[in-house]
């Protein structure tokens, strides 16, 4: 065999090896990223977000802004219901901030969606935000040590364990969805709960759609807390007979920058 | 050969001294925010990373910047960098431990740092990066060190460890790389979503890193009677004044994207970082004299090291002009880079960010514990270049 064929040779097995263990690489790393392709419009239905993971559950939340808007009292009673029972401080400086769901702006919820001719309840009144739970997290992706992990149920979860505090995942979150715990939150709890562990200085934390209830059949404390409206509905997207899914069949809703592929499990009626 | 550090004369050890003091400082400082928590810090759910985290990026630059005397000395046999290609080594190793500092001092918990290995992520940039990292950091140490005692001994260097010289050039490109993709990677971030930011970063860490070295030379040649030579130098200012200008003209790029598609998303942080940015009737501007500081700085730089005369006349106005383009990138990607692109929050609320003393006065020390190792490392390659010389 002569040395150039022997070169050749050498040289087209190392580029085969290279390339394969490329694609590997590349493979693992659109992994996280699912269908996220076949979803870039505004505004999809429950249908196609649906379709991107298959499995038996998927957690979602319709939230209707109406009723929020009819009954200004009712942001505030699902708010406490699920800070009491997590054991959400409550620190008199806001830059020590911490918060699972929150009352804001439509401005603020969707400021992909400006108008400079917003009408008068809109503008007035404010509706809950939280995590998303989305489909495709890109905070799951960007957590170095699996601290926070979508579950086989859609739910996006937090091991406070095993967070670093890196707060990498807040700089992913496109929705501002995570708190960090910039000092001791154990002093500005009022009522602990002994049931939901409190958090310790130094670690990541968000709406964990109250996995703990979920698994025991409740519904998350903030549906509960203002059932009768129902201006909150929690339940499987997964099950196209489940009451979630007839509400995303009847009535046009609409998700948080959906444009930026993250498939939100929360919907809005408008 | 690190007995070569223990040995100096009285400016040596004060100038430890005088570092080892801004350390002790910081140590004291890490233990107040590590008893109580990051919250002593300016930082806040909307702008979660704050100096630490932008001085880490900057310094991964500075790092990287080393390769620009490593590539040309051995891929094109570049001769005249034979003598200081150690100080880019070296530089690398105390800035890479500066970015470990850092790093540290901003998790919230940091005895839990090992949980990145523990549970290796590859999804996640954070893990890539830190393999890059270790890695440059092992690289650099292993050739400066092999390289540098062969040259006591003066013999050639091994041959095995080109291996590992032409390894570390990639991996210089990779670790600013990876960097980049801890930001340009994140949907929401308007500022940050930009496939030029890799290539910003290294144009800028191309003229930051080695305008240090050229100050550092300069410095060396005064006070440790080490000669870098004309035509190092020379050599290194073009480059200098190559990437600074490629650094430049991506700026504009991302001004003439944001500006002229006019999309506000994409406008919004260069108008804050620049000019301030008007919301509810408040104008948010406090890291606009920072912006213009990089850029008056930038020009300053770049006339005195491109102009014949300042460039020729003295070591003094080439020095002024390389220091001015090193703090005119560390102001661009150490300050305005990281902080810029928390605002506004994906809320579209307006948060500003204002170190609290504990927290610069860490971020001081840290400087000064890099400053530290990297005076004892050119303490040591510059003793051995005298050995050799005598």
């Amino acid at each position: 065999m002569d040395t150039n064929r022997r070169n050749f040779l050498k040289v087209a097995g190392i580029s085969t090896l290279a390339g394969l263990g490329g694609t590997a690489v590349v493979d693992r790393l659109v992994a996280g990223a699912g269908m996220a392709h076949a979803t870039t419009g505004a505004g999809q239905g429950a249908e196609q977000a649906g379709a991107a993971k298959a499995g038996a559950t998927r957690y979602g939340m319709v939230i209707d802004i109406k009723k929020f808007q009819m009954d200004p009292g009712l942001g505030e009673k699902a708010v406490k219901a699920c800070h009491q029972i997590h054991n959400v401080p409550n620190f008199p400086e806001k830059r020590d901030e911490i918060k699972w769901i929150w009352m804001t702006n439509f401005e603020n919820a969707f400021p992909e969606k400006p108008n400079l001719y917003q009408d008068e309840v809109t503008e007035k009144h404010q509706l809950p935000i939280l995590c998303n739970h989305c489909d495709n997290p890109p905070c799951v992706r960007a957590c170095p040590t699996k601290a926070t992990f979508r579950s086989d149920d859609g739910i996006v979860g937090m091991d406070y364990h095993r967070c670093i505090g890196c707060r990498f995942c807040m700089a992913a979150c496109p929705y501002g969805s995570r708190s960090f715990n910039w000092r001791d939150p154990r002093l500005f709890i009022t009522n602990i709960n002994k049931d939901y562990p409190a958090r310790t200085r130094g670690v990541v934390e968000k709406c964990n759609f109250c996995v703990e209830r979920v698994q025991i059949g409740k519904l998350p404390a903030c549906v509960e807390a203002i059932i009768d409206s129902k201006a909150l509905v929690f339940g499987n997207l997964n099950d196209p007979n489940s009451e979630i899914r007839k509400i995303l069949k009847e009535k046009h809703t609409i998700q948080r920058n959906p444009s930026l592929g993250t498939l939100p499990s929360v919907f809005y009626i408008v | 050969m690190f007995e070569k550090a223990l040995k100096g004369n009285n400016y040596y050890w004060m100038w430890l001294a005088f570092l080892g003091f801004f350390v002790a400082v910081a140590v004291v400082c890490y233990l107040r925010q590590y008893f109580y928590g990051l919250g002593l810090t300016g930082m806040t759910r909307d702008v979660s990373w704050g100096l630490y985290i932008s001085q880490f990026t900057f310094l991964v630059g500075v790092a990287a910047g080393g390769v620009m005397l490593v590539l040309p000395y051995y891929i094109h046999n570049f001769k005249a960098f034979g003598r200081i290609t150690i100080l880019g080594e070296f530089l690398a190793i105390a800035s890479l431990l500066m970015c470990m500092m850092f790093i540290m001092a901003d998790l919230g918990q940091p005895l839990r740092g090992l949980n990145v290995l523990l549970y290796p992520t590859p999804n996640s940039m954070l893990f890539w990066d830190m393999c890059v990292l270790w890695g440059y950091l092992i690289l650099n140490a292993l050739c400066g060190w092999v390289i540098l005692t062969a040259e006591r001994k003066q013999i050639h260097p091994p041959k095995w460890i080109y291996f590992f010289v032409y390894l570390s050039i990639p991996f210089a490109f990779s670790i600013h790389t990876v960097t980049a993709m801890l930001y340009c990677g994140l949907p929401g971030r308007h500022f940050w979503l930009s496939a030029i930011i890799a290539p910003r970063f290294l144009a800028s860490a191309f003229a930051a890193g080695p305008a240090l070295i050229v100050v550092m030379a300069l410095i060396l040649k005064r006070v440790a009677n080490f000669d870098a030579g004309k035509e190092a130098i020379n050599k290194m200012v073009t480059i200098i004044t190559y990437a600074a200008i490629a650094n430049m003209f991506f700026v504009c790029l991302e001004f003439f994207v944001g500006f002229y598609s006019d999309i506000p998303g994409h406008k919004h942080t260069l108008q804050y970082l620049f000019f301030g940015l008007e919301h509810h009737g408040h104008v948010y501007n406090n890291l606009v004299p920072f912006m213009w500081g990089f850029i008056v700085l930038f020009f300053v730089g770049i006339a005195l090291i491109t102009i014949p005369y300042t460039r020729k006349q003295s070591d003094l106005w080439l020095g002024i002009g390389c220091a001015s383009i090193f703090f005119a990138f560390w102001l661009d990607k150490g300050i305005g880079f990281v902080l810029g692109g928390f605002v506004p929050t994906p809320t579209e609320e307006i948060v500003e960010y204002y170190p609290t003393i504990n927290e610069l006065f860490i971020t001081i020390g840290i400087w000064a514990a890099g400053f530290f190792i990297l005076s004892v490392l050119y303490k040591i390659a510059i003793g051995v270049e005298h050995e050799i010389e005598a």
